[in-house]
């Protein structure tokens, strides 16, 4: 058994991260269900992208220029719906249909129905070669746009994941850039526990792609690192961003209770809000 | 048929340049006209099935006709999450082709036997089912799966296949080819059996049995239609294919014809590999003759149905 404790962050959330994360609470509270840690923890990455990265035009989702962005860890689908409302793609009153029998945007993102998915995801391992298949499609149509994936650590316990890697690294896809979200937490207990991934960004320079590790809480970091990208002419970059599951909230931080939540209770919701300053 | 399936391929990249080719860890040589001439749209990505699916799907996405292969049961057993969800979920023009449809590979073992690909593939919603009887009906179906919406399996057969099929009968995707009509039976057939089944249609002939043969080169979707017509005149029909019984081409008939309310009695049975793994090395040949995949098998069945 791995002595290795997760690391405790201590990153302050801005007004807009901390507004992401009520949001995405009322659509927990409105749907009875969600992943909250996997959410919280990608909050920034998605926010980052969005606001200062993605070339898109959310008026018009299939624009042929735009950049692609992959949600490979589906279960964190609420930050990706979170963003694309505020980014346009579709009104904000979907959020509060939250997995319901006349609502679009479910547990895991599916592409055709929500405007801004690129790929349907939710069982793991499946967004890398996807992204790996539209970075190569850019490249034979000498396309500039660029293509994002944002995978998960206990998604890197799939083989699949691996042999995209070694794809990528082999074509040399300097347009495709991986963030990875490593809150270090997985369904069962931490990954130390379940399935190691240390030394990871040896493992993935080893796999042949260019690594950076950032804060994944901090929007400065994380616009330092994507504006560099490609970190290399000849790589993939990948952007390791060490985050904590359920960031945000001090009773949900780092605790697997909250690693997907039903039938959130009133006084639950008042504590979440009050916590995130509402 | 193989070689046919990939020259044409080659043939169809050259005049549309969505055509992409993905292979695993090919044999050498394997299209080096098309790696020659179009290196850009071709690929050869080892062996990681699930990634070349993934890919294959990230490509057509975006617009691309991917053309995928390796062995048969690589290409579907072994990725079979990525085929439902990455091909079938977003419906993508993605073929994969799988190399060995059935018994080819015999002498390897059930590692490499592609014994319920199609079961497996029929469960998923918009694939397309294709496997033609012989080289001249790749030939001529190929094409057709060029502007297809959606994906398809592409079964091959071994090579060599004798040629029972008419080059003068334009292919469709979805239609069942009436080779021979008669009404006391109806024997329904796809991919390499066909031959089979003619031949023991023959040797019914002589006996004064009168049995129709439908060539069913899309086992997916099935045209129901067509063998509702036929079995509603025929007492007897008999399904053959080169696959287990469980799930194939037989249960597929045998759908049909449960949910068909006929006026008379029919008599049905299914001709394939039993639930087993086979247990035999060999050739396609003796292995299909182990399991009872032959044309006397298929005369003596219709005719001690027709004799009840």
């Amino acid at each position: 058994m791995s002595t290795k404790t997760v690391p405790i962050s201590n990153t302050p959330l801005d007004e807009r991260s901390r507004q992401f994360r009520r949001t995405i609470v009322k659509a927990i509270k409105a749907g009875n269900r969600g992943h909250v840690g996997s959410s919280f923890s990608l909050v920034e990455i998605l926010r980052v992208l969005y606001d200062d990265v993605l070339k898109f035009d959310s008026a018009n989702p299939r624009w042929p220029l735009r950049d692609r962005c992959i949600l490979s860890k589906g279960h964190g689908c609420l930050a990706l719906y979170a963003v694309l409302a505020d980014k346009g793609f579709f009104p904000e009153s979907e959020l509060w249909k939250f997995c319901k029998p006349e609502g679009m945007l479910g547990g895991h993102p599916e592409y055709g129905k929500v405007p801004g998915v690129e790929a349907s995801t939710g069982s793991l391992g499946h967004g890398l070669s996807i992204g790996v298949g539209m970075a190569l499609n850019a490249r034979i149509d000498k396309s500039s746009h660029r293509t994002f994936v944002v995978i998960s650590d206990g998604e890197s316990n799939e083989g699949s994941v691996w042999e995209a890697a070694l794809c990528a690294a082999k074509h040399m896809l300097s347009n495709l850039v991986v963030l990875l979200d490593y809150n270090k937490q997985q369904s069962y207990g931490t990954t130390y526990e379940v399935l190691d991934l240390d030394p990871l960004a040896d493992k993935w320079r080893a796999f042949g792609f260019a690594v950076q590790e950032v804060d994944g809480h901090s929007v400065a970091e994380l616009r330092s690192a994507l504006a560099a990208t490609p970190f290399q002419a000849d790589k993939p970059s990948i952007i390791i961003c060490h985050t904590i599951k359920g960031k945000g909230i001090s009773f949900v931080e780092n605790n697997l209770n909250w690693h997907h939540k039903t039938k959130l209770s009133d006084e639950e919701m008042q504590s979440l809000m009050a916590e995130l300053g509402a | 048929m193989r070689k046919t399936c990939l020259d044409m391929v080659y043939e169809l990249a050259k005049t549309d340049n969505r055509v992409v080719f993905i292979g695993s860890d090919l044999g050498i040589g394997t299209l080096k006209e098309f790696k020659a001439e179009m290196p850009e749209r071709f690929f050869m990505e080892g062996v990681s099935e699930a990634n070349l699916i993934g890919m294959s799907a990230g490509l057509a996405l975006e617009g691309k006709i991917v053309y995928a292969n390796t062995i048969a049961t690589f290409i579907t057993r072994r990725c079979f999450e990525q085929v439902c969800l990455d091909l079938c979920l977003h419906n993508v023009n993605v073929r994969i082709i799988g190399n060995g449809g059935g018994l080819v590979y015999a002498p390897l073992g059930p590692t490499h036997l592609a014994t319920e690909d199609i079961a497996i593939l029929r469960a998923l919603p918009n694939m397309t089912i294709l496997a033609p009887a012989d080289a001249t009906e790749m030939r001529r179906m190929m094409p057709r799966t060029l502007d297809h919406h959606g994906p398809i399996y592409i079964r091959l057969g071994k090579g060599g296949d004798p040629v029972v099929t008419d080059p003068s009968q334009p292919f469709e995707i979805g239609k069942i080819f009436v080779m021979r009509e008669g009404s006391d039976a109806v024997i329904v057939s796809t991919g390499i059996t066909l031959k089979r089944a003619l031949d023991a249609a023959e040797s019914l002939h002589a006996q004064g049995i009168e049995a129709a043969v439908l060539h069913c080169p899309t086992v997916k979707p099935l045209d129901a239609a067509v063998i509702r017509r036929f079995a509603e005149v025929a007492p007897v029909i008999v399904a053959v294919e080169e696959h287990t019984i469980v799930g194939g081409l037989g249960s597929a008939v045998a759908e049909i014809l449960a949910e068909s309310d006929f006026a008379s009695l029919k008599r049905f049975r299914r001709i394939g590999i039993p639930d087993v793994f086979p247990d035999q090395y060999g050739s396609q040949d003796t292995l299909l003759a182990r399991y009872s995949i032959t044309a006397e098998r298929i005369s003596s069945t219709v005719e001690q149905l027709s004799a009840k």
